[in-house]
């Protein structure tokens, strides 16, 4: 019988199928279904919060010695409503997903609690809480990325991962802890009333530590390495969560510990600031030109959100180091452009993913190098991911647009009479929002243009279809988000005062800007209307196309034909320009930064050696930060525990002695 | 803000047209100099009137395998332009939509423009296409930072990004245009208008060789309509990038918020003469000059980068307050 | 000597320009009836560059099409007529359908030389097709071999009318 099963692997019978197609399809609505509603209450329960009022909630027996307290206030609530809504936009479209790429029923579960965590996350009110939610959104997040754990490029991610969360963790709970002991308390409330009184090394430690933890979380630079294994090699729903929902609490616990809870006992010095700016700025110029050089379509994704994170991180050091100085107005300016950028990242990185994957699901494939004509075989999907693409590009009519617009503002209406830091600080900052600008606008196009225009270039991109309605309704969800926050900001002033006004370091009193149909600016002049700027184009745009109509009744009726080949027949797919050909020129311009490791081999005839028989070109672009830093380190680990090893050789009577000694040790020590 | 008057309207109204029928006499007139300069005697400052109206009257051709991305991007980019040319202060300071668009919001629109033509040469799926898309991208990215820093050193005399408000105060304290930042500004913000509109030495707008091209790479399967549309769009960028920079450093004869008829004919006037001396300009310093070698073009624009950092900085240090 | 004062001392180069040729019987009408105004796209069909020469003399400072509204263009689609020069050999013949099928309505087919116009002194060869109007319908016809540059500007003349 046994060799019959392994001559003739089982077919299952239709009923069978049928049974578990079924199965397969309760869970995915189930999951799917779950996340969304926990992502609607979020929603609600954040928008409640922000305008009604804090919630608390204690509940004493869930963890032994201090419970668990969840403290919501506007700032967490402004965290969870985005949170809830990026679930709401993902979990409808995992409906779809999980059915196509056949998601495992191990993350589907995991999927609800991950969202869970992450929503509790900003609503924890003391230290252990934090410190319970923060593993379990760890822990959720890392069973999540294993999900399709057969690979190996996944199981390395996942390794990468969860090595890099725990360090990042380890820096936390240190912090933590000695900014509870200094505080005197476990609750942020207790801490923050004393927070005057701890003395100004330990608040070094603890910026400097949370720095450390909290800015690996959200993929700073030289912390991100996890974030473009990990983030591409998850499912497409749970990477739009990581990308857009969980990077988001690395800025959050910033926001929390180093400039609400620290920022009331003292003003943040300089410093604080100045290095929040500094990381923010590589972080994102060095996501950018990663994304811009990326032929990877999630990895060029994750990267572009190691470059907002940067950008927010910039706004949030703005501010920080504004308000250091003093200048409430301009600084209240750069939180809110901070709180904006959140937001719109929120959107349109959501809507990048879900995009990327139904693309990855029709066609198996994210290398952009074999995309292409995907805008005639899945219209829909092209369409999101165009809208996604030009609000991470930063132009207007974009997501983006605003947030940048109002970072930017804020630079450059710093106080410069008699402050040089200043007066260096700023400009440079400007150039690198500008360069991350104009090298995202490069990114973007590539990622566009190559992956969804021309003409397939592949067989797989060939026989792409389009998604399902469900996923397309997820991904509408998030266009949706990306249309108001690129036209109508005006519907988010409410809310971004709100929170503003709760963050009383950073110039909430000063009034926040108003967003009104106009953005007007409160103490500076500048203003711009997105809304008017959409209604004027679509006006000028139909003006060019009837101008474009004078002397039509002279004109014979248009055709259709095929390309210009040069006078040759026709152009095949694999004529045109690919990913890497088009990064090219910049992959050579920031050849210093990049490090690619390009190799040219020529073959020669052996008549002559100026007839070339083949030239193969093979390039790599690696992440040279990763390969610099991370690779000794790996090393030195791998060698060291070699060595340890030398210790384990596997006799028992060693470990029981190993035991022994211990013991001793201890009772010496103890004595 | 400013009032929205009538006469600010009509003036705004008269910019966008004057614009549209000025931009191509504008690429005549500089062919026409080039020409000139070169012992020819030219095809006359009419020429791209008649060649637009010529193509206005040929077939369309949609290139099989294109999107609608192909079809519409002649039109965001004229579409954009039109807009620019609307917000910008050229014969008035009061233009209603100056208070919907600063000069950040002004430069996204011209990236706007742009990156539609990439997509359109991305879209034919040809090599030509694709090449052109990717040397232009390149190329804005690297203005980009350059551009915004000069904007940037621009609104510290008048603190504020917005255009009439530039405009404005230099108008009123002409003694700040002669400053080092203010000059340092110029000479960064020529060299990003010299390669965003595509002109020697970044790129030559009159060669027939594919593989030196870069903006004409991109439109190279546009035929009748859409192609008069890219041309025109592409002189009326132009003539656009050449009345701000006129009115930013030399400010006089732009009529006031709410202008007169007489200040707006002025005003008219003045910005005309403005724009065709620019463009004599630049037309004959380009008979001078070859095109440089597309890998050399990077430097020029960091060179231009550091020009507009020392520019905000010298505009800083040498600030004198206007309050 | 500097280039500012070569510019001045050289002046103007082009030669003064004939008058218009206005004959209705030689001259024909301009594809979209905008006078002034032809983007030509050129082919080699088979030339021994003796025409190519010459087209290139014409557009050259001395003799500066350019004034008559003559340009050349690099893709079909920008242009409105087609000016070939050689006999059309067989390697070439596809190419200039395909280049002719490039070029938007209404265009314009110009026959430069006397290859091109009859075969001229490779009429009968065997790597020969014919000359171009055995080919493709042909409009205007500028024999010679080769044309010098005034008969070719004469010859465009007679098609942008100006
Ligand atoms: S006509 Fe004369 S010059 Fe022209 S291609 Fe023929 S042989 Fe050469």
């Amino acid at each position: 019988m046994t060799t019959a099963l392994h001559e003739f692997p089982t077919v299952p019978t239709p009923g069978q199928t049928l049974r578990a197609a079924r199965r397969a399809r309760v869970h995915a609505v189930l999951s799917g279904g779950l996340t969304a509603a926990l992502g609607t209450v979020g929603v609600a329960l954040g928008l409640s919060v922000i305008f009604g009022g804090p919630r608390e909630l204690r509940v004493g027996w869930l963890l032994p010695l201090v419970g668990v307290q969840l403290n919501l206030d506007a700032l967490g609530g402004l965290f969870v409503a985005v949170t809830g809504a990026v679930s709401a936009a993902v979990g409808i479209y995992t409906v779809g997903y999980a059915r196509r790429e056949h998601l495992a029923r191990f993350p589907l579960t995991v999927l609800p609690l991950f969202v869970a965590a992450m929503m509790l996350v900003p609503a924890a009110g003391s230290v252990t809480t934090f410190l319970l939610t923060w593993e379990l959104m760890a822990a959720a997040s890392l069973v999540l990325v294993l999900s399709e754990h057969h690979r190996a490029e996944v199981r390395s991610a996942g390794v990468f991962y969860a090595v890099m969360t725990q360090l990042g963790f380890a820096a936390i709970l240190l912090a933590l802890v000695l900014l509870s002991a200094a505080g005197g308390g476990d609750s942020f409330d207790t801490i923050s009333a004393s927070s005057g009184d701890i003395p100004s090394g330990t608040r070094t430690a603890i910026f400097l530590l949370t720095l450390l933890g909290f800015g690996s979380k959200a993929g700073l630079l030289p912390l991100h390495a996890w974030l473009p294994r990990a983030h591409p090699e998850a499912p497409s729903p749970v990477s739009a969560l990581m990308s857009a929902a969980m990077v988001n609490m690395g800025i959050y616990g910033i926001i929390r510990f180093d400039l609400d809870i620290l920022g009331q006992g003292h003003p943040s010095p300089h410093w604080w600031g100045l290095t929040l700016m500094i990381f923010g700025a590589v972080s994102a110029v060095f996501g950018v030109l990663q994304a811009s050089v990326a032929t990877d379509l999630k990895r060029l994704l994750a990267y572009s959100t190691t470059e907002n994170m940067g950008l927010i991180t910039l706004a949030l050091g703005a501010a920080a180091l504004l308000s250091s100085y003093g200048a409430m107005a301009v600084a209240a300016l750069a939180m809110t452009a901070a709180l904006l950028l959140i937001l719109s990242h929120a959107a349109f990185k959501t809507l990048a993913f879900l995009a990327a994957g139904s693309v990855l699901a029709a066609t198996g494939l994210r290398d952009l190098d074999k995309l292409g004509g995907l805008a005639r075989r899945m219209p829909g999907t092209t369409v999101m991911f165009g809208i996604a693409a030009l609000g991470a590009s930063g132009l207007p009519l974009g997501a983006g647009f605003v947030g940048e617009w109002l970072l930017l503002q804020s630079l450059i209406h710093s106080p410069h009479d008699d402050t040089t830091l200043l007066m260096l600080v700023m400009p440079l900052s400007v150039g690198a929002v500008a360069l991350t600008t104009g090298l995202g606008i490069a990114a973007m196009v590539k990622a566009f243009g190559v992956g969804f225009l021309a003409r397939p270039r592949s067989a797989a991109a060939e026989a792409a279809r389009e998604a399902p309605a469900s996923m397309l309704t997820g991904m509408g969800l998030a266009a949706a988000a990306c249309t108001v926050s690129a036209v109508a900001p005006v519907l988010f002033g409410p809310l971004l005062e709100r929170v503003l006004t709760a963050l009383p370091t950073l110039g909430g009193e000063a009034a926040g800007p108003m967003l009104g149909a106009y953005l007007r600016l409160p103490g500076v002049t500048g203003s711009i209307a997105p809304g008017l700027i959409a209604v004027a184009l679509v006006v000028a745009v139909l003006l060019a196309l009837a101008l474009a109509r004078w002397g039509g009744r002279h004109r014979p009726a248009a055709v259709q034909a095929p390309l210009w080949a040069c006078g040759a027949d026709s152009l095949s797919p694999r004529m045109q320009y690919t990913a890497t050909s088009f990064a090219e020129p910049l992959q050579r311009v920031f050849d210093n930064v990049l490090r690619p490791e390009t190799d040219v081999e020529v073959t020669h005839y052996a008549e002559s050696q100026y007839l070339v028989e083949k030239v193969t070109y093979r390039t790599l672009q690696a992440d040279p930060v990763e390969q610099r830093l991370y690779t000794p380190v790996v090393r030195a680990v791998t060698a060291w525990a070699q060595y340890v090893r030398r210790a384990h050789p596997g006799s028992v009577h060693l470990y029981l002695a190993y035991g022994a000694i211990g013991l001793l040790v201890v009772l010496v020590v103890a004595r | 803000m400013s009032a929205m008057s009538v006469m600010s309207v009509v003036a705004t109204l008269l910019q966008v047209v004057a614009v549209l029928v000025g931009a191509p006499l504008v690429v005549g007139g500089m062919r026409q100099v080039r020409a000139r300069l070169e012992g020819r005697a030219g095809g006359g400052v009419g020429q791209p009137w008649r060649d637009l109206r010529k193509q206005l009257r040929k077939q369309q051709i949609t290139p099989l395998g294109t999107t609608v991305v192909f079809a519409l991007a002649p039109a965001v980019v004229a579409g954009t332009t039109l807009l620019i040319a609307a917000i910008l202060p050229l014969i008035s300071l009061g233009s209603p939509l100056d208070p919907a668009a600063d000069l950040f919001g002004v430069v996204g629109l011209l990236f706007l423009g742009t990156v539609a033509l990439t997509l359109a040469g991305l879209d034919t799926g040809t090599a030509f296409g694709g090449m052109g898309s990717s040397r232009e991208i390149t190329i804005a990215a690297l203005v980009e930072p350059t551009i915004l820093l000069a904007v940037f050193a621009l609104s510290v005399p008048g603190q504020s990004a917005n255009l009439a408000a530039i405009v404005a105060a230099a108008a009123d304290n002409p003694g700040q245009l002669v400053s080092p930042g203010s000059l340092l500004a110029f000479v960064a913000l020529a060299i990003v208008i010299i390669a965003e509109t595509g002109r020697l030495p970044v790129d030559n707008p009159s060669t027939h060789l594919e593989l030196t091209m870069i903006h004409e790479a991109m439109v190279l399967e546009y035929a009748g309509p859409r192609l008069a549309l890219v041309e025109w769009a592409s002189a009326m960028r132009l003539t656009v990038l050449l009345g701000l920079m006129a009115n930013l450093f030399l400010p006089w004869g732009i009529a006031g918020a709410d202008p007169s008829p007489l200040g707006i004919l002025i005003g008219f006037v003045v910005i005309s003469l403005k724009i065709l001396v620019l463009a004599g300009a630049l037309a004959a310093g380009e008979v001078f000059i070859a095109k440089l070698r597309y890998f050399r073009v990077p430097e020029l624009l960091a060179g231009s980068f550091l020009l507009a950092l020392l520019a905000v900085t010298a505009s800083y240090f040498f600030a004198t307050p206007t309050n | 000597m500097s280039w500012t004062s070569k510019i001045r001392r050289v002046g103007r180069m082009a030669e003064p320009a004939t008058p218009t040729p206005t004959n209705p019987a030689n001259t024909v009408e301009p594809p979209t009836g905008v006078t002034g105004s032809l983007q030509l796209r050129h082919v080699d069909c088979g030339s021994c560059n003796g025409c190519e020469l010459e087209i290139a003399g014409a557009f050259s400072a001395v003799y500066d099409a350019e004034q008559f509204g003559v340009r050349v263009v690099a893709s079909p689609r920008h242009a409105d007529g087609l000016i070939a020069t050689g006999v059309v050999t067989r390697n070439m013949h596809q190419p200039l359908l395909n280049t002719l099928n490039s070029i938007p309505q209404p265009r314009v087919v110009i026959a430069v030389g006397d290859c091109a116009v009859d075969g001229g002194a490779f009429a009968g060869g065997y790597a020969v097709v014919g000359s171009v109007a055995d080919v493709i319908p042909v409009d205007v016809r500028v024999p010679g071999c080769p044309p010098s540059p005034a008969e070719i500007i004469a010859a465009l003349r007679t098609v942008t009318g100006r």
